[in-house]
């Protein structure tokens, strides 16, 4: 596995985007490193597609630039960016038989008819789609559509991929499936991809980064592993796998240590750039949550077992605190379970709570935006 | 099970074993649904037709109307050059007239089908406004404007861009001008039907390829609109061979097509089995281009749909 490259090959500056009236996308700066597997995640609307299909040229952006090997491609058609898409419906071309709808944009550069059959074979055989050529896209399953789709984009050799939900449609098994295909195609090949989901399981599996979206905002960026154990605001927290969410005020900040108060409790958290009365987010993992029938050095932090409830390999408990607010602690089947009804101390290891500012307007620093990322066998 | 069987399955031999057995009791109520369908197809529609293929094979009298004497004289006369010279004369303009309304219909139909829903709407009726009119009025409506000193000559003359005004009513081009017009908005609801289908993506897919406008019109509009070109260009040509009375409006006595013959025949040389015979040949004619459409329409549309 070659490490991957320090060159930036796709990078978004301010780019803003409206529909009329609507803000769409809002100061987006991105950079993406040639080789990179970034994916794009956010809910329904925030803006990926539209994100995508700037980058693509299908959509003009309101401001800012969009540099594709250190180019400014705003002004340039799609047929003059060397990037390719696939589509989340795949776009096939219906009256093109799978051949012809590889070839379609060799045929366009003009390349010669050998070399045309030579690499569309070449294609096929990475997608496993051998013997598939004279077959209509109307003959095909969903899967194999993908395939296509994907080989018809790679064929091209183009500098980036973009792709926009592209396992969408298929059913679970066969998209579990098509990830790990897709992400070792990406390793194989060392293309960009520029990849977007709504589905966050898929992007911690596949990516370098996340960017994770909302209403048009970068929320953040960031490894899988950084996304997920150290959010960065509330919504990430909250966006990404489950979270407990706990309204807090820093009652000492004093060096290292941090006490900050509940409702109906405190905790001493391990944290730093916080000052004395601000209103944070605690936010823990619920296998990180943990209960005791005493209270624990630095946390004081009651509650009440309501319930169990199995969900495969884990147990979820549900622990209700005095003000009403249900927190979930999951624990490994097997593990002897508290009866509900008994009162419970809760706590957590100091360095598996994530602390958030509550007030904080978003700042935008593009350096602290695209850290260095390590690179990961 | 039993909601499964159509009547249109049954209809076709062998496809139910049991279709001997439906008990009257069930068929009732299919015959009085279509019955009376059929009772008027037969009266109104097949039973002319079958008239008129039984004179063409029999003799004029001699003071009109038809004498029973079986002959294929009727058919051997259409190949006199006279009368193949009008079949000839009849399918180029027909031909160019279908090319004229494809070449304006085309543009039409696509910024149709691209407009806003308002625009769109406000569009078709504009197309549709004409069907409101009868087609006979409105060519008279063009003798207006054609003719010495109608409409057109008029303006022409005090602009002085013509000391005279010009020879424009009972010209060919008259003529195509009539059937352009009349036949216009057959040529763009098909058009506009299959652009209006047509997914934009796929034409993304074709810039993201690299298919510059043109290109990407050409490999994937044009050919995933096949089906409406198709069936527009059936829609204008096979009237245009019929509509007697624009030649005769339009053309005067200058421009005679299979649709005047064959009118003529009937009114005005009283020659019904010689008109019949014309009329039989291009029933046959509008047969063969339908099942040639039906043929390769109907194979594009399943492709493209
Ligand atoms: N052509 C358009 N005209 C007007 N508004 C648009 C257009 N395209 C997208 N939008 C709006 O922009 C917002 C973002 O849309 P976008 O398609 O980028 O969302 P998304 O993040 O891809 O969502 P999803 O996960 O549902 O695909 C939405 O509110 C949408 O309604
Ligand atoms: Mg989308």
């Amino acid at each position: 596995m070659a490490p991957m490259s320090e060159k930036v090959m796709v990078e978004l500056h301010n780019v803003d985007k409206s529909f009329g009236e609507n803000k769409v996308v809002k100061n987006l700066n991105l950079r993406i490193r040639e080789g990179e597997f970034l994916t794009m995640l956010g809910p329904s609307g925030c803006g990926k597609t539209t994100t995508l299909r700037m980058i693509a040229g299908f959509e003009d952006v309101t401001t800012g630039t969009i540099m594709i090997e250190g180019e400014n491609v705003v002004n340039k058609p799609p047929y003059r960016r060397n990037v390719n898409t696939v589509f989340q419906s795949y776009a096939l071309f219906p009256h093109m038989n799978v051949f012809d709808n590889i070839a379609f944009g060799l045929t366009e550069k003009k390349v010669n008819k050998q070399e045309i059959r030579q690499r569309v074979t070449e294609m096929l055989s990475l997608v496993q789609m051998e013997g598939y050529e004279q077959r209509m896209p109307s003959q095909m399953s969903g899967g194999q559509k993908q395939r296509v789709a994907i080989a018809r984009a790679l064929v091209n050799r183009p500098k980036v991929l973009l792709l926009d939900e592209p396992l969408g449609a298929l059913d679970l098994k066969l998209r579990k499936q098509m990830q790990v295909e897709l992400k070792h195609l990406q390793r194989k090949l060392g293309i960009t991809f520029i990849y977007v989901t709504h589905d966050q399981e898929e992007s911690l599996t596949m990516s370098d980064r996340i960017a994770v979206m909302n209403n048009g905002i970068l929320e953040q960026i960031g490894s899988p592993d950084q996304i997920y154990n150290q959010p960065a605001t509330k919504f990430v927290a909250d966006f990404i796998g489950e979270s407990n969410i706990l309204e807090a005020a820093v009652e000492i900040a004093d060096g290292a240590n941090l006490k900050v108060v509940f409702e109906t409790g405190y905790a001493v958290v391990k944290a730093t750039g916080f000052t004395k009365d601000e209103a944070v987010y605690i936010s823990v993992r619920p296998e990180k949550l943990k209960c005791a029938a005493a209270a624990v050095p630095g946390f004081n932090l009651k509650g009440v077992v309501k319930e169990h409830i199995y969900v495969g390999s884990i147990i979820k408990t549900i622990i209700e605190l005095p003000d009403g607010q249900e927190l979930i602690m999951s624990s490994l089947t097997g593990t002897p379970l508290i009866p509900p009804g008994e009162t419970v101390w809760v706590y957590w290891e100091k360095e598996d709570t994530v602390i958030l500012h509550a007030n904080e307007e978003r700042i935008y620093n593009l350096s602290e935006q695209v850290p260095k990322i390590e690179v990961r066998a | 099970m039993s909601t499964a069987t159509t009547p249109e399955i049954r209809l076709r031999p062998n496809a139910n074993p049991q279709r001997q057995h439906i008990p009257l009791s069930r068929l009732a109520p299919l015959i009085l649904m279509v019955g009376p369908a059929i009772l008027w197809l037969l009266i109104f529609v097949a039973a002319p037709l079958v008239y008129v293929f039984v004179i063409s094979f029999l003799k004029k009298g001699t003071y009109g109307g038809v004498v029973a004497s079986f002959n294929f004289e009727n058919y051997l006369r259409i190949f006199d050059p006279l009368y193949l010279n009008i079949f000839l004369v009849s399918i180029l303009i027909a031909l160019a007239t279908t090319a004229l309304c494809l070449i304006i219909g085309y543009p039409f139909a696509y910024i149709i089908a691209r407009a806003s829903s308002r625009n769109k709407n406000i569009l078709l009726t504009l197309i549709m406004l004409p069907f409101w009119t009868n087609s006979l009025i409105r060519t008279y409506g063009w003798i207006m404007l054609l003719r010495t000193n109608g409409t057109f000559n008029t303006i022409l003359q005090s602009a002085h861009l013509i000391s005279q005004p010009l020879q424009m009513l009972y010209t060919t081009g008259a003529v195509m001008v009539g059937m352009v017009y009349t036949l216009f908005p057959f040529m763009v609801l098909p058009l506009y039907s299959s652009i209006e289908k047509l997914d934009h993506s796929l034409l993304e897919a074709a810039n993201d390829l690299g298919a510059k406008p043109g290109r990407a019109f050409l490999r994937v509009t044009l050919p995933l609109t096949a089906p409406g070109i198709f069936a527009g260009c059936i829609q204008v040509f096979i009237p245009t061979l019929g509509y007697f009375f624009i030649s005769d409006l339009l053309g005067g006595g200058n421009s005679v097509l299979v649709g005047n013959l064959i009118k003529n025949q009937f009114l005005a040389a009283r020659d019904w089995p010689f008109g019949a015979a014309l009329s039989i040949l291009l029933i046959v004619f509008t047969i063969i281009l339908i099942r040639l459409y039906n043929h390769f329409g109907g194979r594009i549309e399943n492709i493209t749909s």
